[in-house]
């Protein structure tokens, strides 16, 4: 009997451990290996041609910040790469603000529509990701370049008359970005605003708020999860983002993603590029825990 | 607590000789159509004045229009045509947060991100009272619903009575000229909703705000009410207080819906004033009241309240009938009455330790009610 039960119990273990396997897989060999590669990688010394030598360095982590001036030998701050690290912070900060900006609204909006017109209006918002990220950052680049749309229309109805120069700046990178994560903010705003309960909001001009009221005091606390997951959906792939810095920015806007990239490619330094990896990891992580404890604490319950 | 309710408009009146109340709010034609295929006509052209200090119910069938109205008071949704004013001020030019009135939602609508406390001092916080009055009044308030104990809980975590009484609480707190209460005890058990009917007229009296009230259920309209106006299908069949309402029916809705009622076919043969002359099928004539618009003569309908008749010998009756079914409640027996036109009449007879009962199915009985008890109904 006891024998029985226990062999019974053996197999369905070994079936949950079967079940688990393709996770546990793809966990160990598609996350987990490659960061503890790209952390041993960090610690070892460029090769000639790329690839790594077999000798344990710190050079590329005091590299990540610092840098040996090549004349006079003197240690410093590696303006560079700070500039890029600040660049980066700064434009994906920016872009979150501006996606909770531009997607509160639009969220709210689909939100207060009849039940039937909302999937049209979620599929107007989700369209674009079905086309290629590329294709998207280019139609914005036609949209903006010297002999763009706006531009040729500007000049068209005599508002200047020579070109604005719009791409290959901070602002061109943070019109691609917000354009190409905005639906990842309107996504989880619009999931939280059509559970709120609309009697509320009715109950909050009922004791008086105004709607700038009803909006702070009652709408935002409600559908505040759907605003910090918005946020971290579209804060960390643009701290990471490659593909709009290199399209919209060109080659002198940089921001982490392409410096990585660069060290991996031209730079031939790849332990500098693992260390760089590992530092936007840092930095994701240290925002996100920043920013969860803030809103978190801002108000102790949640339904 | 003092509320500053007493109006000026009141004192006046009295002063002035005539005891007359002021109006609280007055709505003249009210209309709303939802637009639709084919439109919705939710509310049509209904007038009502709500008095100062009213108990004023709004009582109908589901789907009469009554949350409409009630919304529409709030603000919460705007008419199609008509005018609506409160103390003579047009209510339809200020928005919602600016109106003097509270709601007490059907479904509560407490911020469950706030607790107790806080959901009660939410209305005096926007209209920007200072600290310590906030502090007093909510204090004040939630010992009035006895929910002081549970100051600091989520509103998820207290039952559906206490959840009933915050918002009440929540809703009283700014002192607002006029509470609107859209069924607000629905949601509650049997027990728990006689309690708080009692805890509503007794608030209600001892805060001297009008309250609106809305249900469905006739029995609490008629006990807790100074009036009540009937609704069906968007328009006001009558408005009176529940004796009114309950005794002399406007019309066969009203008597339908309001109590048990029998109706018997019957010729008016002449009105003078309020009482009107009726010919009963069994050919007998009595008075019974007469119709408030009047009625033409010839065919009308009688309406008499089961416990208003009483049951006999068959040659003493007014109707003759066979006795079908006989049932016993405790306090009373309905006899259900099979009269020769073929129409049904219960009657409703309080039992006495000392009475013996007399009839029993299949007897041939009498049918009575006295002179001037009947109401002739428009039809
Ligand atoms: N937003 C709306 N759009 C279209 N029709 C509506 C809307 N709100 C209410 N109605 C319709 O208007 C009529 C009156 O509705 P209302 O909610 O006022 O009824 P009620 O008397 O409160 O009923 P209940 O007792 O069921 O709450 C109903 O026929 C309803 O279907
Ligand atoms: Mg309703």
């Amino acid at each position: 009997m006891a024998d029985l039960s226990s062999a019974a119990e053996t197999r369905a273990s070994r079936r949950r451990w079967l079940l688990l396997a393709p996770a546990l897989f793809i966990l160990v060999f598609a996350a987990a290996g490659p960061l503890l590669i790209t952390l041993l990688y960090s610690f070892l010394t460029p090769g000639d041609y790329g690839g790594v030598e077999w000798q344990a360095s710190w050079q590329a982590w005091f590299n990540v910040v610092m840098e040996r001036d090549i004349f006079d030998d003197t240690l410093g701050w590696s303006d560079a790469h700070l500039s890029i690290f600040w660049r980066s912070v700064k434009l994906s900060l920016m872009t979150t603000v501006l996606c909770l900006f531009f997607g509160f609204p639009t969220a709210y909006f689909i939100a207060t529509r009849p039940k039937k017109q909302r999937d049209l209006w979620m599929l107007l918002i989700i369209i674009p990701f079905w086309t290629n990220l590329l294709i998207r950052t280019f139609a914005v680049v036609e949209l903006i370049r010297a002999e763009g749309t706006v531009n040729t229309l500007l000049i068209w109805l005599g508002i200047i008359d020579t070109p604005i120069q719009m791409l290959f700046t901070e602002f061109s990178i943070l019109l691609g970005m917000v354009y190409v994560y905005l639906p990842l903010m309107v996504l989880p705003l619009y999931a939280s605003m059509e559970r709120l309960d609309f009697s509320l909001v009715e109950a909050g001009y009922d004791l008086y708020a105004t709607r700038l009221k009803v909006l702070r005091r009652v709408i935002l606390p409600l559908v505040k999860p759907g605003v910090i997951a918005g946020s971290i959906l579209v804060f960390v792939p643009s701290l990471g983002a490659y593909v709009t810095p290199r399209v919209m920015g060109g080659g002198n806007q940089l921001m982490i993603g392409n410096l990585i990239e660069l060290q991996f490619g031209q730079g031939r330094n790849w332990p500098l590029g693992a260390a760089l990896s590992i530092t936007l990891l840092a930095i994701v992580m240290v925002a996100l825990m920043a920013y969860v404890r803030a809103a978190g604490n801002q108000e102790p319950h949640r339904v | 607590m003092v509320f500053a309710q007493v109006s000026g408009d009141v004192e006046k009146t009295i002063t002035g000789g005539t005891l007359k109340v002021a109006t609280a709010i007055s709505v003249r034609n009210l209309r709303k159509v939802y637009p639709g295929q084919p439109p919705v006509v939710a509310l049509a052209d209904a007038s009502i004045d709500i008095k100062d200090n009213e108990f004023f119910t709004l009582l109908g069938p589901s789907g009469c229009g009554k949350t409409t109205l009630l919304r529409m008071i709030a603000g919460f949704e705007h008419p199609t045509a008509g005018s609506l004013t409160m103390h003579g001020e047009n209510l339809l030019e200020l928005p919602p947060y600016k109106r003097p009135v509270n709601t007490v939602f059907q479904s509560y609508a407490l911020f469950p991100h706030l607790t107790v406390a806080q959901n009660i001092s939410f209305g005096l916080e926007m209209l920007g009272k200072p600290k310590a009055e906030i502090r007093q009044t909510v204090d004040e308030m939630m010992a009035l619903v006895k929910m002081t104990e549970m100051a600091d809980r989520q509103t998820g975590q207290i039952s559906g009575g206490q959840q009933q009484r915050v918002a009440l609480a929540r809703a009283l707190a700014p002192k607002p000229r006029v509470l609107l209460l859209d069924e607000p005890l629905s949601a509650l058990d049997f027990k728990l909703r006689k309690d708080m009917q009692l805890e509503l007229k007794r608030l209600q009296m001892e805060t001297g705000i009008t309250f609106v009230f809305v249900t469905h259920d006739q029995e609490e309209a008629l006990t807790m009410s100074d009036r009540i106006a009937v609704m069906n299908a968007g328009e006001i069949r009558q408005i009176g207080n529940p004796r009114q309402i309950y005794d002399q029916p406007a019309e066969r809705f009203v008597a339908d819906f309001i109590g048990d009622t029998n109706f018997l076919p019957a010729e008016l043969i002449e009105t003078a004033g309020q009482t009107a002359t009726i010919r009963l099928s069994s050919g007998k004539q009595i008075a019974a009241r007469a119709a408030e618009s009047g009625s033409q003569k010839g065919k009308v309908t009688l309406a008499v309240r089961p416990e208003h008749a009483s049951i006999g010998p068959e040659a003493e009756g007014l109707l003759a009938g066979t006795l079908g079914e006989v049932v016993y409640f405790g306090t009373d027996t309905h006899y259900h009455v099979a009269l020769e036109d073929g129409t049904g009449f219960v009657v409703r007879q309080q039992n006495r330790p000392d009475a013996t009962a007399q009839f029993s199915s299949g007897d041939r009985v009498g049918v009575h009610f006295a002179p001037g008890i009947g109401q002739v109904l428009k039809d």
